[in-house]
């Protein structure tokens, strides 16, 4: 069953490797046989038994390495646990360990709760009349949440399951609580980022590293160590240089909506490689072109945009500036004051992007289009000549001249 | 000879803990893998490795990481430097080498002679490479000293925790290594208590109407910072302190629709110039904000 699982979490873009899924079994595996190890101390596992809830916290924190995935767990989990259902059915007409289930009953309940269970008739009497309720409950099921008991006389409910078999607890509300936390899917706001871009695209930026020296000296300076201790006659004068880090910022941005929806797998390739290998790297959104403000979160770009003036005077001069984008449009939207499809604009686009080009002499733009389409498109052709022809294609070649353009 | 009971972690009387952390805590603890804790600023991850020392009795060794931490100062670090000094004194020290290194809170927490909790807090911070140059360390617990031919083993696996503020993305090798937790932000039963935690005699209503004012706050679209649970427990301290009637609080108050004291809860000029605009805009359009 958990292979599936596993297997199903692949597929569903969850990057879970084996050693992950090994970790996982030996976890279940302390968890449920924590009592042979340990039988006189009776010390509490972590987890005696698992509930539906801790179940899945448990997969998740072994599994799930960033909480932009989270939400695809979630989703390939309720996925799984429908599959789930048909085999717990199946599972419920064969076998119960009832040692299993005995033993574990035993640490949980208190006195007085064993007290009345022999008052029931016995271990053996509650085992059966359970199984029988298990077995006539097959046909109720229904959602995720399973919830079997003995009528609210037993000083236990069952509901849930993990994949050993049958959970017993006395907290009947949390079946249906467990069911709706990964239901809920709080994560998938998180889950906005493309898979990892391929490590070419990031070869390829790597070429706009330029290395400076910045921040405290904390590196032997051999030579300068050597010559200054000859100089002192051999009595040892320590130089220290500060280390070389990557100094170059970025200013992404980014065209959405529209003509771009065809270009959205490489755009996000590059924004995902571009986000791992700048450290100073700002990104904002667009549409189509260029006006008075840009925003950063495309859910909310409506409510939070910010002015391009404010962005000029944020990041300084020292900032390039590369703006990705199919610059398909109608002319009138970069040359016309009001030509913007979306508001209407006090200036033409074409001032704004003047602006921005002033601010960051170290420009270009790059162009998902294919560049044989580029001479038949007035509006690219206007583009080209606002950015004096550094318009690239958006190709690993393309990519490879932009990033000496920007040099 | 009895192994010895596998410690819990359940929260403890300053620090809430939801079932999912304890769990994420447990199941660490118990498989001794490192757990890496992500979540917004102000959620307690730090606070967290103190608490869990604190709870299960063990020493704690708190390795801070900067932008210029390497994973070598982690383990120990060879004082070059004053080794020359000395011999240049002709110090007799400076014949063993063994003199000049020094552990670092990794070897420390090695050598513990109980089981010690290890927290790298804020990996984030250091280079690209940095966790790249802890895999083995973490995975086996040893590491070979070079410059004396020793290695040194952990007597007791350490509960490692790691911290990172998502500045940078970190390896798969290393990833894979560790059990993950994402601590997101309480909901409001939660905050409830975890203010309860802090506050033990806060007035209800006091508490209602902080709580409300400070949702309200944060779910302010556009916010550069939005405020986290350490800055509501200093607010709230600040409301004590000043003795604000919860009145005061209120949303639909006209005279005070901006909470008492918020330079506590908005860290920003351009979030407080933010806020007002939008109490500003509530107030003529006579909705309570």
């Amino acid at each position: 069953m958990l292979i599936r699982f596993f297997l199903m979490l692949r597929a569903g873009g969850v990057p879970v490797s084996i050693t992950e899924f090994l970790a996982l079994l030996e976890a279940l595996k302390k968890g449920t046989q924590p009592f042979s190890e340990n039988p006189e101390k009776g010390c509490v596992p972590f987890f005696t038994f698992f509930t539906v809830d801790e179940f899945y916290w448990l997969t998740r924190t072994i599994l799930v390495k960033d909480e932009r995935h989270y939400d695809r767990f979630d989703r390939v989990f309720a996925a799984h646990f429908k599959g789930v259902e048909q085999a717990f059915e199946a599972l419920l007409t064969t076998a119960i360990p009832a040692d299993w289930l005995r033993k574990s009953l035993e640490l949980q309940l208190s006195a007085e709760e064993k007290a009345r269970i022999e008052a029931l008739g016995g271990w053996d009497a509650l085992m059966e009349t359970l199984r029988r309720r298990l077995a006539e409950q097959q046909s109720r099921h229904e959602g995720g949440s399973k919830w079997i008991g003995t009528g609210g006389t037993s000083p236990f409910g069952a509901h849930g399951y993990n994949p050993e078999g049958v959970r017993i607890g006395q907290d009947n509300s949390r079946n249906r609580r467990a069911v709706k936390i990964w239901d809920r899917r709080e994560f998938a706001n998180l889950d906005d980022s493309a898979e990892l871009g391929r490590r070419n695209v990031k070869l390829a930026l790597r070429r706009l590293r330029r290395f400076a020296r910045q921040g405290a000296a904390e590196q032997l300076d051999l030579e300068g160590t050597i010559e200054s201790t000859a100089r002192r006659a051999g009595l040892l004068d320590i130089r220290m240089v500060p280390e070389r880090h990557n100094s170059v910022k970025v200013l992404l941005f980014l065209d959405v909506g529209g003509s771009m929806d065809d270009h959205v797998r490489i755009c996000e390739e590059l924004f995902s490689a571009a986000r791992t290998e700048f450290k100073h790297l700002e990104y904002f959104y667009f549409h189509n072109f260029v006006y008075e403000s840009v925003w950063k979160d495309n859910r909310r770009r409506y409510t939070e945009r910010t002015s391009t003036t404010e962005v000029m005077r944020t990041y300084g001069h020292d900032y390039k500036l590369v703006v990705v984008g199919d610059a398909t449009m109608s002319p009138y939207e970069i040359v016309q004051p009001g030509g913007s499809i979306e508001h209407w604009n006090e200036e033409p686009g074409s001032a704004w992007m003047r602006r921005l080009l002033a601010s960051y002499p170290h420009h270009v733009w790059l162009n998902p289009e294919p560049q044989e389409r580029w001479e038949f498109t007035p509006s690219i052709r206007i583009t080209r000549e606002l950015f004096e022809a550094r318009m690239l294609p958006l190709t690993l070649e393309g990519l490879d001249r932009a990033m000496r353009v920007l040099q | 000879m009895k192994q010895p009971a596998t410690p819990r972690f359940a929260g403890s009387d300053n620090y809430v803990a939801t079932g999912e952390l304890t769990l994420a805590v447990n199941a660490a603890v118990t498989l001794s893998r490192p757990l890496l804790i992500k979540g917004e600023p102000g959620t307690g991850k730090t606070q967290l490795a103190q608490e869990v020392a604190r709870t299960l009795d063990c020493p704690l060794y708190e390795w801070h990481i900067k932008s210029t931490s390497k994973a070598q100062q982690g383990l120990y670090e060879y004082d070059a430097v004053s080794r020359l000094r000395d011999s240049q004194l002709g110090d007799a020290r400076v014949q063993d080498i063994a003199n000049y290194i020094v552990p670092g809170m990794l070897w420390r927490a090695f050598e513990s002679d109980q089981q010690a909790v290890l927290l790298i807090d804020e990996i984030d911070k250091a280079d690209i490479e940095f966790p790249n140059d802890l895999l083995r360390e973490l995975d086996r617990m040893e590491f070979y000293v070079y410059e004396t031919r020793q290695l040194v083993k952990a007597r007791h696996r350490p509960v490692v925790f790691i911290t990172s503020n998502n500045e940078k993305e970190l390896p798969d090798a290393f990833l894979r290594r560790c059990f993950f937790h994402y601590i997101r932000f309480p909901d409001r039963e939660t905050m409830e208590r975890i203010v309860d935690v802090h506050f033990p005699g806060l007035k209800k209503q006091l508490l209602a109407e902080a709580l409300t004012a400070f949702y309200r706050i944060r779910d302010v679209p556009g916010l550069k910072k939005k405020p986290s649970t350490s800055e509501l427990l200093d607010w709230l301290k600040l409301l004590l302190a000043e003795d604000i009637p919860p009145e005061a609080l209120r949303a639909d108050d006209q005279k005070a629709s901006i909470p008492p004291l918020y330079g506590a809860l908005l860290k920003n000029e351009q979030d407080v110039h933010l806020f007002e605009q939008l109490v500003f805009l509530n107030r003529r359009s006579g909705r309570p904000g």
